[in-house]
């Protein structure tokens, strides 16, 4: 899309019009915009997910499984081939006895949780802790694993924020038979929170490998599944019923659609972005972010007002600065004007330096393969996250300097 | 056209239209019509602010882009086609392109420089065949090799090596031939002899560009820490206690498959060959069973065997323009290169990384010390062996090892040779002084990761 018809869009633009523009690559820094009203991502694929072990409020079935296991009496291949989300389980329940039932908080505490489970079977008089061939002690490792784990394992299990905003949200509140699946079942999820749930999301229903015999690992990872199955089938119901209050036939969300749901309804995200017109309106621009931004006179929004008073002088000169090499020195004048006229427009109380106004100029509009390959691949993918409502699109300028090799995300 | 139009005025009209067309330019033809390289002219011949302290504008530059600079471009897979593109539309003539693999039809989403008709075919050859009858002028010679199979006075002719490479241990090697090019006189670095390396690597949504001078800033080994430990399943987990679908998998691949032989003796196990995955894929099937284990899919048995980590078109798109980017900014000075290291991802929103990777003082590939073993005498050189290959900094794969006793070479323990192998593995079990090895003893290792020998110094300690 040409930069020249930013201008003639803008009054063409309706809410709601999903776009992701790519500005024309003028020069070794390009940028694009995204003005999508919202999009929603139930499978956002986050890269450090924590397991929904439960470990703090053990559910039901998982109290009876744990309960089945008696570490004290057990051989020892089964001692050492124990799931450690058993073993921590079960120093938990030691814990708690000793200190009133609260969860081990900080460093220090966590710490001495991770000893107790060191020293733990030193008590009970079965040695936990074997000796290699040399007779240097050794750990049992699914003993170690369980240590490792503790940092994590034992987090309170809440709603994110993320997914609390979304149960808060208008969309979601009022659900009409015109409401998207996402909102209907995110009401239905909410629901199961507020009632059947306790405060808390359906079961996950996945575990991580760990040193375990198959038969207690898969008996172990069943416990999570069935619980994770049971939860969702709550979940449905609730969503049948908002179906049915708002004329919709029960079919309009299918069983995997809400059994997927409920899996990653702890990474559930939705991005709102703002649209050209909000961008550009003087009573509407992000004053606040561009000049915070520009207290550094080299951080990448400056590119950004430069791609504006270059799209300036377009409007005024119909052509770019400093095409052809006779125009470049004469140039700088001109374009300096139109970055002061943006700047005084929007009441911008920041300094562009001069050496970004040359340098705008001596690209001449050249758009150089490399830079256009960058932005191109980065595009083309956000655009395919739009589509396919799988991982986050950004939110909502994107700015390349291939000079530095840096780039920054800005809201505008 | 314009309906009823006479037919000499459509033919000379289309005639027109096929002179600014730039797309079939055919190979052989090396006019540069009117305004072809406009673009990389402006940073050539235009001064400005944020140029190179060494750049000076000037028309011979882009001559020297097109006629004379040489490129080496390792890998024409992902990234390679990639840089392929980027580099012959940025205006670079004499390019080479190494790479050992043919095409497979699961290349061809991304992999544009290969059509459905070029499957089985070199990579290197299809894409060097691609690029030539592209772009007019550029002259892209292939070798369908391993880089190894390739020496020092191949590497030595090229200006800018760039890399698209998909495994650590190539990259070491690679990084490894370039500082073996380097000239010291009297301990001081001839600059003239640097070739720059540029490396990219991407797995999924994420990637990476670095810039390597070698001798001056990180190398590959510098930084070995920074690549993730390749996930291999405990032999006892596959044996005996599996518990997700891909050590069911991995049993059959690993013990299975050498036991029944089902294709006859001696036929490897072979990924692109869907009757042997299917066969897997059964037998992958009854070992889940017997265990209760769910999850074991034709798909999931094919990504275990053949090692399949998704690709994103996208990224490699990404990650080969910035690469390709540094390769220009060199090669003509235009601006100061990345210093030294990009890292990318997209999976949620667009984010990007950049900071100066450090030089490891005593790094095994380009600190020129000889490296510090340390170990009682008393240690056997299993030891030593479980060291150079476990150490994070080392990441050995097969480590040779040799040292001079008595004035002669002696092997102390080779894998890689059979009857070698053979005859040196009692010494595994000797301690360094039964192997009449002394404080201060110079041992040289040799392995796969690097093309030169490694010199460590045994360092008794008590």
């Amino acid at each position: 899309i040409d930069n020249y018809d930013f201008c003639h869009n803008r009054a063409a633009l309706s809410s709601g019009t999903e776009r992701l523009t790519c500005n024309s690559i003028t020069l070794l820094k390009c940028h694009f915009g995204l003005s999508v009203s919202f999009t929603t991502v139930v499978e956002s694929h986050p890269d450090n997910a924590l397991e929904d072990l439960r470990l703090d409020q053990p559910f039901t079935e998982l109290k009876h499984h744990v309960e089945s296991y008696d570490l004290d009496n057990m051989e020892k291949k089964d001692h050492s081939h124990t799931p450690w989300i058993i073993v921590v389980a079960k120093y938990l329940e030691k814990w708690y006895s000793e200190h009133n039932s609260q969860l081990p908080k900080n460093y220090k505490e966590k710490e001495a949780f991770r000893q107790l489970i060191r020293e733990g079977n030193v008590i009970h008089h079965i040695p936990r802790i074997l000796t290699n061939e040399n007779g240097t002690p050794e750990d049992e490792e699914n003993f170690e694993e369980a240590i490792k784990n503790v940092n994590t394992a034992l987090n309170p299990t809440k709603v994110p924020s993320a997914t609390e905003d979304i149960f808060n949200a208008e969309q979601c509140e009022n659900i009409t038979s015109q409401s998207p699946s996402f909102w209907v079942i995110a009401h239905g999820v909410r629901d199961f929170v507020r009632n059947e749930g306790n405060g808390k999301l359906p079961v996950r229903g996945t575990i991580p490998d760990m040193i375990a015999d198959s038969d207690k690992f898969i008996k172990l990872q069943n416990v999570y599944r069935d619980k994770a199955m049971k939860d969702a089938a709550v979940v449905s119901k609730h969503v049948e019923a908002l179906l049915q209050s708002v004329g919709k036939p029960p079919e309009s969300t299918s069983e995997q659609e809400i059994k997927l749901f409920c899996k990653n309804a702890a990474f559930l995200r939705v991005v709102r972005c703002r649209s050209l017109a909000e961008e550009y309106s003087v009573d509407t621009f992000n004053k606040d972010e561009i000049t915070s931004c520009m207290d550094s006179t080299d951080s990448e929004m400056v590119l950004y007002l430069m791609l504006r008073s270059v799209d300036r002088f377009y409007q005024q000169h119909s052509r770019y600065p400093g095409v052809y090499n006779y125009q470049v020195e004469e140039d700088i004048n001109k374009l300096k004007l139109c970055v002061n006229s943006l700047l005084q427009e929007y009441s911008l109380n920041v300094n562009v330096k001069d050496d970004y106004i040359h340098e705008f100029c001596r690209y001449g509009a050249a758009e150089p393969h490399t830079v256009a390959a960058f932005l191109g691949g980065s595009a083309a993918q956000e655009a395919i996250k739009i589509i396919t409502h799988q991982f986050v699109p950004f939110n909502n300028t994107f700015l390349y300097n291939a000079m530095s090799q840096t780039s920054a995300t800005f809201q505008l | 056209m314009a309906e009823g139009e006479e037919p000499e005025k459509k033919r000379r009209r289309i005639e027109e239209l096929n002179e600014n067309m730039v797309v079939d330019g055919g190979s052989g033809d090396h006019t540069d019509w009117q305004g072809r390289w406009d673009h990389v002219k402006k940073f050539l011949e235009r001064v400005g602010p944020f140029t190179h302290p060494d750049f000076e504008p000037s028309t011979e530059s882009l001559q020297f882009l097109l006629d004379t600079c040489k490129i080496l471009v390792i890998g024409a897979g992902g990234l390679g086609c990639e840089l392929l593109k980027d580099l012959a539309l940025s205006g670079f003539r004499h390019i080479h392109v190494v790479d050992m693999d043919t095409i497979d039809v699961s290349n061809l989403n991304r992999q544009f420089l290969f059509r459905p008709k070029d499957v089985g075919r070199p990579k290197a050859e299809v894409a060097a065949d691609f690029v030539n009858g592209r772009v007019p002028g550029c002259n892209v010679v292939p070798h369908f090799k391993k880089i190894q199979d390739l020496d020092e006075t191949f590497y030595r002719q090229f200006h800018i090596v760039v890399c698209g490479l998909d495994s650590v241990v190539a990259r070491r090697w690679m990084n490894g031939m370039l500082l073996s090019l380097l000239i010291y006189e009297d301990g001081v670095l001839d600059l003239s002899s640097i070739i720059p390396l540029i490396d990219g690597g991407t797995e999924g949504f994420k990637g990476n560009a670095r810039v390597i001078l070698p001798g001056m800033t990180a190398c590959i080994d510098c930084t070995l820490e920074l690549y993730p430990p390749q996930i291999n399943f405990p032999m006892c987990t596959i044996a005996s206690m599996p518990r997700l679908p891909e050590h069911c998998v991995e049993y059959v691949r690993m013990l299975l498959w050498p036991k029944e032989k089902p294709f006859g003796d001696g036929v490897g196990l072979d990924g692109d060959d869907p009757t042997h995955i299917q066969w897997v894929y059964q037998k992958s099937l009854e070992r889940a069973a017997e265990f209760s284990i769910t999850g074991v899919t034709y798909r999931l048995t094919q990504g275990v065997v053949k090692r399949i980590i998704p690709a994103v078109a996208s990224t490699n798109a990404v990650i080969a323009a910035a690469c390709a980017t540094e390769v220009f900014k060199i090669a003509t000075s235009a601006y100061v290169p990345l210093n030294n290291y990009l890292v990318f991802n997209d999976v949620d929103g667009l984010y990007t990384y950049t900071f100066e990777a450090e030089r490891k003082e005593n790094c095994s590939a380009c600190s020129q010390v000889p490296q510090d073993l340390q170990f009682p005498p008393s240690a056997k050189l299993q030891e030593i062996l479980d060291y150079l290959t476990e150490n994070a900094s080392l990441q050995m794969k097969s480590p040779a090892i040799t040292t001079t006793l008595d004035g002669k070479n002696k092997t102390l323990y080779l894998q890689t040779v059979a009857s070698i192998e053979e005859r040196t593995r009692p010494n595994l079990n000797k301690t360094l002084k039964e192997l009449g090895l002394v404080d201060g003893q110079e041992l040289a290792v040799a392995d796969v990761t690097t093309p030169q020998t490694v010199l460590f110094k045994l360092n008794f300690i008590s």
